[in-house]
């Protein structure tokens, strides 16, 4: 054994704060020094520190907190050259203990109650689980008290918008009609997302379920499930699922002796962005291109053929028969105030456990990523992308952050559809906004001209710069495409590309201006039209 | 050869389906081209479709070309639809959509000379725990590494099933 022992923590949490940096650059220190036979240099799991990177002196038994190469080089030149230890970086060995008994949230099962459990090609498991329960429950109330209930739970549509739900049913409720429809939008595309995926495969009977307790409570008597054309196991499942509720008299007429009747059929999407966003839906199921509508009116006011229309997506729906069966009370009590019960994320690109977790709202950012097990392989994380395509890009400043419907407002940090998309330092901003611009651009249907002028627009800057030939005008005009088309397009695709596009430039500002004004791409991905340019090494 | 009594059959089929008459446009096409094996819908058969439907030809042209799952153009056997979107690209999906122009020597839009292959570029497929992904037909592939990929063709190629 070496007379020193140096300890790093290496644990998912620290690596995000530069722990293999951190750990090379020491590695680095005492080869430089020749201490190779004397230190020996150790990665650890997590030492109980949640706020920096811990590196551990041994057999002195001192423990620091380290946010910087300086810190790093502090330690090395101080603690192992010179036997001194460095006060104002250790800490104290009761912090330690406590910081390590600090939890983590634990994951609170609403919407995924069933997923992993019941085998969803059975009705029976479902039934054995309380499924159908709520439905039993909902025909005995009158249809104002259901859409109280759900009202007063406060449940937000999950899909992205944050929507009240119960105010949705209440407008329905509230138009007279012949006819009115239920539809649930499954055509998730938001890329990142991949909840509603596990939900209809893994739990295909809530969707349905909740579907006729909506058509109850507002009156309607068909509902549609709006599916993504390419999302084959879901819609496999579905439609042994609606076949056997059929069966067992949870659809078609008289269902469980109310004298309630709701019919229920699947249609396919066939590859468009656009048909997630909910009057294009609308216009895709009555069998045209999908090209959003102007509104108002809204779908509870005029929605499929011209009918009072509920449009929710997969995850809502999901919720309302536990509401139904525990009540509003129950389901406010968790998650926030402005926004109560669980969210589903999603985690996605660069980190190490890619899966969906659901979690109570208000959540931490940074608290999402350890859960994630923090970024793959042994690059840094330069950021992430929070809540889809049309959500935030931030860097660790913003990692406090809690997230619920309102922290875009509050915070700068979007909820959207609860994809935590982690971003390794390999990539560079320029490149990531080419992408995602790109995206827009594939994907505007083209009717209003700010998203489909706007989006080519801002894709041939980006290209510009990306070639080092971008001018600081150019920045300003990718600037003044987004507000313009915040304030201008049609529908939500036009009005969202500001959101990535902004917080790219806003957040990772320097990076655009390295490109301009230097002609230098960080993460060395853009490069110059010819051929011949001899490659820069990459600083840092 | 597309048997166009079985299109009309087809359509008649879906038609029970239906819980308002114009609701079966895209679901009907999609089960139309399920049969074809040129993974298009031709005219001919989008004629019988605006007949039996009752909805103007123009008006399934429309939708023949707006949605990128349908073409009015015959395409290869096997089309591979790679997603493009950012949680594939920061994971290498660049190598991957690299990898499948090399081996198949076409770029997006194109169809290989043997009829076999047409390449798709697809926004996010929903797979993202496992990307890069794409899609050949029906099937899914996901954590592709360039060697994964170009060894899936092979054995497409090669007649495997897959």
């Amino acid at each position: 054994m070496k007379p020193i022992t140096v300890l790093v923590s290496v644990d998912s949490n620290s690596v995000l704060l530069g722990a293999k940096e951190f750990f090379k650059y020491l590695n680095e220190l005492i080869k430089e020094h020749n201490l190779d036979s004397i230190v020996d240099l150790l990665e650890t799991g997590t030492i109980g520190n949640y706020n920096g990177v811990t590196i551990a002196i041994m057999p002195d038994n001192v423990f620091y907190n380290v946010k910087t190469k300086e810190d790093v080089f502090r330690i090395f030149e101080e603690h192992i050259l010179k036997g001194r230890r460095v006060l104002d970086l250790e800490i104290e060995k009761e912090k330690l203990l406590n910081l390590t008994a600090e939890k983590l949230p634990k994951e609170f099962k609403i919407v995924t109650r069933n997923i992993g459990a019941i085998n969803p090609k059975d009705i029976k498991e479902y039934i054995a689980r309380d499924g159908y329960f709520a439905l039993a429950k909902a025909l005995q109330m009158k249809p104002e008290q259901i859409i109280e209930e759900i009202k007063n739970s406060g449940l937000r549509g999950r899909g992205g918008a944050g929507f009240p739900t119960g105010l949705k049913w209440e407008l329905t409720f509230k138009t007279p009609a012949d006819q009115k429809y239920i539809v649930c939008n499954a055509d998730e595309g938001e890329p990142g997302t991949y909840k509603d995926r596990l939900i209809m495969e893994g739990d295909p009977h809530s969707v349905i379920e909740a579907m006729v307790i909506a058509g109850y409570a507002v009156g309607a008597t068909k509902g549609y499930i709006y599916i993504r054309g390419e999302y084959y196991g879901s819609v496999e499942n579905l439609r042994k699922a609606i076949k056997d509720a059929y069966e067992y008299g949870f659809l078609g007429k008289n269902i469980l002796n109310s004298n309630f009747n709701f019919d229920l059929s699947i249609r396919l999407g066939a590859g468009a962005y656009v048909c997630g966003e909910e009057t294009a839906l609308l216009e895709s199921l009555e069998g045209r291109a999908g090209r959003p509508r102007l509104k108002p009116p809204y779908p509870p006011q005029s929605g499929l053929f011209g009918k009072p229309t509920v449009i929710n997506n997969v995850e809502t729906l999901a919720n309302i028969p536990p509401i139904i069966l525990k009540g509003s009370e129950w389901f406010k009590s968790i998650g926030t105030e402005s926004s109560p019960g669980t969210k589903v994320f999603c985690f996605a690109g660069n980190l190490s456990n890619r899966g969906i977790v659901e979690l109570p709202m208000g959540v931490k950012v940074k608290d999402l990523l350890v859960l994630s097990g923090g970024v793959s392989g042994s690059d840094n994380l330069k950021m992430i992308q929070t809540g889809g395509i049309a959500g935030t890009f931030i860097s660790s400043e913003k990692f406090d952050t809690p997230l619920d419907y309102d922290s875009h407002a509050k915070y700068g940090v979007s909820l959207g559809s609860g994809v935590i998309l982690g971003i390794n330092d390999t990539h560079c901003a320029v490149d990531i906004a080419l992408n995602v611009m790109k995206f827009f651009m594939h994907e505007s249907c083209g009717k209003c001209t700010p998203c489909r002028e706007g989006t080519r627009t801002a894709v041939k800057i980006l290209e510009k710069i990306s070639r080092f030939e971008g001018t600081e005008k150019d920045l300003e005009e990718l600037i003044e495409i987004a507000n313009f088309a915040k304030d201008t397009a049609l529908c939500g695709l036009g009005q969202s590309f500001s959101v990535p596009l902004l917080s790219l430039i806003n957040n990772f500002k320097e990076e655009f201006l390295d490109h301009i004004e230097n002609k230098n791409c960080i993460a060395n991905l853009c490069k110059k039209p010819e051929p011949k340019k001899k490659k820069s090494k990459t600083v840092k | 050869m597309i048997d166009l009594k079985e299109i009309k059959e087809i359509v008649q089929e879906t038609k029970k389906e239906a819980l308002e008459e114009q609701d079966i446009l895209i679901y009907t096409l999609h089960k139309i081209l399920d049969k074809i094996e040129n993974n298009y819908i031709p005219d001919e058969v989008a004629k019988i479709v605006s007949e039996e439907l009752k909805i103007p030809l123009s008006k399934v042209y429309e939708v023949l070309t707006f949605y990128t799952m349908f073409s009015t153009k015959p395409r290869g056997k096997y089309i591979i639809r790679v997603c493009t979107s950012l949680p594939c690209h920061v994971v290498n999906g660049r190598e991957i959509i690299q990898a499948i122009k090399e081996e198949l020597k076409i770029d997006f839009g194109q169809t290989t000379n043997d009829g076999l292959f047409t390449l798709e570029e697809s926004s996010c497929l929903g797979l993202c725990g496992v990307s890069p992904v794409i899609m050949i037909n029906q099937d899914y592939f996901g954590d592709l590494t360039p060697e994964k990929v170009k060894e899936i063709l092979r054995k497409i190629k090669g007649g495997e099933k897959i």
